[in-house]
C-alpha cells in the first residue's frame, strides 16, 4: 500500500507501508514533508494505519525536509496511532528532521482546561440572553452606586466632580447643536408638508401651525433630541469609560482614592440632564420654523398668522412636558452609558460591544419613558 | 505561618493569611501566608500566567479574595473613596489619555491637598524630574514611548509621598539604561524615604539589583514554591524550578 502526492509544483513526498512478520509494520515517509502538500494527501495516509498494527514504526530516515504543520501531523498520526492500540515510534530521524521532532514533540499534551464556545441555536441564545438581562447584577449594583453619588453630592457636594460639568456640556451639547438643528429642521419641514396635504383638502390650512407646534413641542423635539444625544454622547460616553477600563484608568483611580461614580458618572449624567432640555428649545423653534416654511411658501400662509396662529394652540404645559421629557431622557442616557462603559470587560471587541449596547438600550429605554410620559399626561388631562 | 521576611526587625505592614484568589470558582493561587516587613523591597515573581498580577491587584484592594484575609497597615485593601494609602503603578502606566503628564501628577494633589495651583506645579515637576521626564509637563500621555508612559505613572503614584509603592512590571518594555535607572530611583526612595516597595516582575537583573526579599509563584503548584533573599534562593534552592527561573533555564519538565 502507497500515498503519493501528484501535486507536480508541491515539493514531492511518498508513504509506503510494509508490513512485516510478528504484527509489525513500517510506514516508509520519504522526499519533503511540507504542511501544504501534506494536508492534501494526509486521509490517504491514515488509511494506511488501517487495520492498526500493534507495532508500528513511522520511518523517516528518507525524509529530506519537515516543516513544522508536516511535524504536527506526523506526531499526530503517532498519537492516533497509539490511540488505536498500537506501540508507535518515530525511527530514522536524523539532523534537522530529529530536531524539528525534538522541538514539536517535547511538550507533553495537555488537556484544554475549558471547553471551546458550543454553538448554540437561536432559542438558546434568546433564553440566555434573557436570563443574562435579568441576573445582570451589575446593572442593579451600578443603581446603588449612582445612588449612593447622588445622596454624597447632596451631602457633601465639594466632592463632586463639577470640573469638567462644563466641558462635558460643551461636548454634548454645544457641539451637538448643528446636528440637532439640521434634523429637527427637516422633522419640522417633513411633519408640515405630511400636515399640509391633508389639510388644504379641508380648507383647514391654518392649522398646520397647531399640528407642527404640539407635534414638535410634545413628542418631536424631545425624541429627536435625545436620539441624536444617544447616538451622539451616549456613544462616547461609553466608549471613553470602556476605554478606561481596559487599559486599567478606572482601576488608577479607584487607587488614587477617587471614586469613579463621583469622578466619572456624576458629572457625565449631570451634563447630560442639563443639555437635553436646552437643545430640545432649540429642536422646538427650528422645528416649528420647518413648518412656518412649508405653510409660508406651500399653503401661502403668512409669517404673522402662522405665529399667531401658533400661540393660540401652544400653551406653556406644552413646551415645558418636552423638557422635562427631554431631561430624563438626557438623565436615561448618561445613566444608561456610564453604566455600559463601566461594565466593559475584554478589550476592544469589549469597547464595541459596550457602546452597541448602550446606544441601543437607551434608545428602547427613551422610547419607553416616551410611552410612560405620554400615558402620564393623558391621565392628567394634558 | 512564620516565613523569612517575619524575621527582620520592623513589623510586617503587609500579612496574608491562607489566602485563596482566583476568578469566578477557578483558583490561581490556594492558601497563601506571606508578610512584608515595613521598609523592605519585596518582589512578587514567577513566570507568565501564575497569577503575580491578580495577587497584586487583590493586595490593593481592587478584587476581593475567595477566602483568608489581607491586611495593609492593620486594615483589609478597600478601595474606597479617601485619600490612598499607597501608591500603585499599573503595568501600562494607566495615565488618564484626556489630562496632560502634569495633570495626571497633579490630580492626587489637587483632590486631596489644599495646596494652591503653584505649590502644585512646583511638587509636579519635582516629581517629573524624579523619574526623569521633566519638560514633557504639557505633553499627552498618546505622545509618549511605553517606558516614559511608565515613569510618568510611577510620579504619579509618589505624588502624595506614599510609605508603600506597589508597581506592576515596571521594567518591563524598559531599555536597559532606563530599567537600571528605575532600579536606582526605586532603591533611593526605599534608603531615603524607607518606603516599602511591592516589586510584580520578572526581571531578573532588577530583582537581583532592587529586592530585599521575594516569594516565587507557579502555576502548576497554584502557590509559593520558594521565599528568601533572591541570592540566596538563585545559589542554594534544591527547587529545580526555582533554579531554572534564577539561571534562565528552560521549565524543567
Amino acid at each position: 500500500m502507497s500515498a503519493r502526492v501528484p501535486a507536480a509544483d508541491a515539493p514531492r513526498f511518498s508513504v509506503d507501508r510494509i508490513d512485516l512478520a510478528g504484527d509489525r509494520a513500517t510506514l516508509r515517509f520519504a522526499g519533503e514533508l511540507r504542511f501544504r502538500s501534506c494536508f492534501d494527501a494526509w486521509d490517504e495516509v491514515r488509511d494506511l494505519l488501517r487495520p492498526p498494527p500493534p507495532h508500528l514504526e513511522l520511518d523517516v530516515s528518507d525524509v529530506a525536509g519537515l516543516d513544522g504543520g508536516a511535524t504536527a501531523l506526523l506526531l499526530e498520526l503517532r498519537a492516533e496511532a497509539a490511540a488505536a492500540g498500537s506501540d508507535a515510534t518515530i525511527v530514522g530521524a536524523k539532523g534537522r528532521v530529529q530536531s524539528m521532532l525534538d522541538l514539536y514533540g517535547a511538550h507533553p499534551r495537555r488537556p484544554s482546561i475549558q471547553a471551546p464556545p458550543a454553538r448554540i441555536g437561536i432559542l438558546d441564545e434568546i433564553g440566555r440572553e434573557t436570563r443574562a438581562l435579568l441576573n445582570e447584577s451589575n446593572a442593579l449594583d451600578f443603581v446603588g452606586d449612582v445612588a449612593l453619588a447622588g445622596a454624597q453630592a447632596v451631602r457633601a457636594p465639594g466632592r463632586m466632580n463639577w470640573r469638567d460639568v462644563p466641558r462635558l456640556m460643551e461636548r454634548a451639547g454645544a457641539d451637538g447643536i448643528p446636528i440637532v438643528l439640521m434634523i429637527n429642521f427637516l422633522v419640522g419641514l417633513v411633519t408640515g408638508f405630511q400636515a399640509a396635504i391633508q389639510l388644504e383638502q379641508f380648507g383647514a390650512n391654518i392649522f398646520i401651525a397647531d399640528l407642527v407646534g404640539l407635534s414638535v413641542t410634545r413628542e418631536l423635539a424631545p425624541l429627536m433630541t435625545a436620539i441624536i444625544i444617544a447616538g451622539r454622547s451616549g456613544a462616547a460616553f461609553s466608549a471613553e469609560l470602556g476605554t478606561m477600563r481596559v487599559s486599567e484608568e478606572i482601576d488608577a483611580l479607584r487607587t488614587l482614592g477617587l471614586d469613579p461614580y463621583q469622578y466619572l458618572v456624576f458629572p457625565r449624567v449631570l451634563a447630560l440632564t442639563l443639555v437635553a432640555p436646552l437643545l430640545t428649545v432649540l429642536a422646538d423653534v427650528i422645528g416649528i420654523a420647518g413648518g412656518l416654511l412649508v405653510a409660508m411658501f406651500s399653503l401661502d400662509l403668512t409669517f404673522h398668522a402662522y405665529v399667531a396662529q401658533s400661540e393660540k394652540a401652544l400653551d406653556l404645559f406644552d413646551v415645558f412636558s418636552g423638557l422635562l421629557k427631554s431631561a430624563v431622557f438626557g438623565l436615561n442616557i448618561g445613566l444608561i452609558a456610564c453604566q455600559r462603559g463601566l461594565a466593559t470587560r475584554g478589550g476592544a471587541e469589549g469597547v464595541g460591544r459596550s457602546t452597541t449596547s448602550a446606544v441601543v438600550t437607551s434608545l428602547f429605554a427613551i422610547v419607553v419613558l416616551d410611552a410612560v410620559f405620554t400615558v402620564i399626561f393623558h391621565a392628567l388631562g394634558h | 505561618m512564620p516565613s523569612d521576611t517575619d524575621r527582620t526587625t520592623p513589623p510586617p505592614i503587609i500579612e496574608a493569611a491562607s489566602l485563596t484568589i482566583g476568578y469566578g470558582s477557578r483558583v490561581l493561587l490556594d492558601r497563601l501566608d506571606f508578610a512584608i516587613a515595613a521598609g523592605q523591597v519585596f518582589a512578587i515573581l514567577g513566570g507568565s500566567g501564575c497569577g503575580k498580577s491578580t495577587l497584586l491587584r487583590h493586595l490593593i484592594g481592587l478584587e476581593v479574595p475567595m477566602s483568608g484575609t489581607i491586611s495593609v497597615a492593620g486594615r483589609p485593601p478597600v478601595q474606597d473613596a479617601g485619600p490612598p494609602a499607597y501608591g500603585v503603578l499599573f503595568q501600562s502606566g494607566a495615565l488618564f489619555g484626556s489630562m496632560t503628564l502634569a495633570q495626571n501628577v497633579a490630580l492626587p494633589l489637587r483632590t486631596w491637598s489644599r495646596l494652591d495651583g503653584e505649590a502644585i506645579d512646583t511638587i509636579v515637576r519635582a516629581k517629573l524630574r524624579l523619574v526623569g521626564l521633566e519638560g514633557f509637563e504639557n505633553h499627552m500621555p498618546s505622545e509618549l514611548s511605553g517606558g516614559m508612559k511608565k515613569r510618568a505613572g510611577i510620579a504619579r503614584a509618589l505624588a502624595l509621598d506614599p510609605p508603600l509603592l506597589f508597581l506592576d512590571e515596571p521594567s518591563a518594555g524598559l531599555d536597559p539604561v532606563s530599567s537600571v535607572e528605575l532600579d536606582q530611583l526605586l532603591l533611593t526612595l526605599n534608603h531615603s524615604l524607607g518606603m516599602t516597595t511591592v516589586i510584580v516582575t520578572h526581571e531578573l537583573q532588577s530583582i537581583f539589583a532592587v529586592a530585599d526579599a521575594c516569594i516565587m509563584l507557579d502555576r502548576d503548584a497554584r502557590g509559593i514554591i520558594a521565599r528568601g533573599h533572591p541570592a540566596t534562593l538563585r545559589d542554594q534552592s534544591d527547587d529545580p524550578r526555582v533554579r531554572a527561573f534564577f539561571n534562565r533555564e528552560a521549565r524543567p519538565a
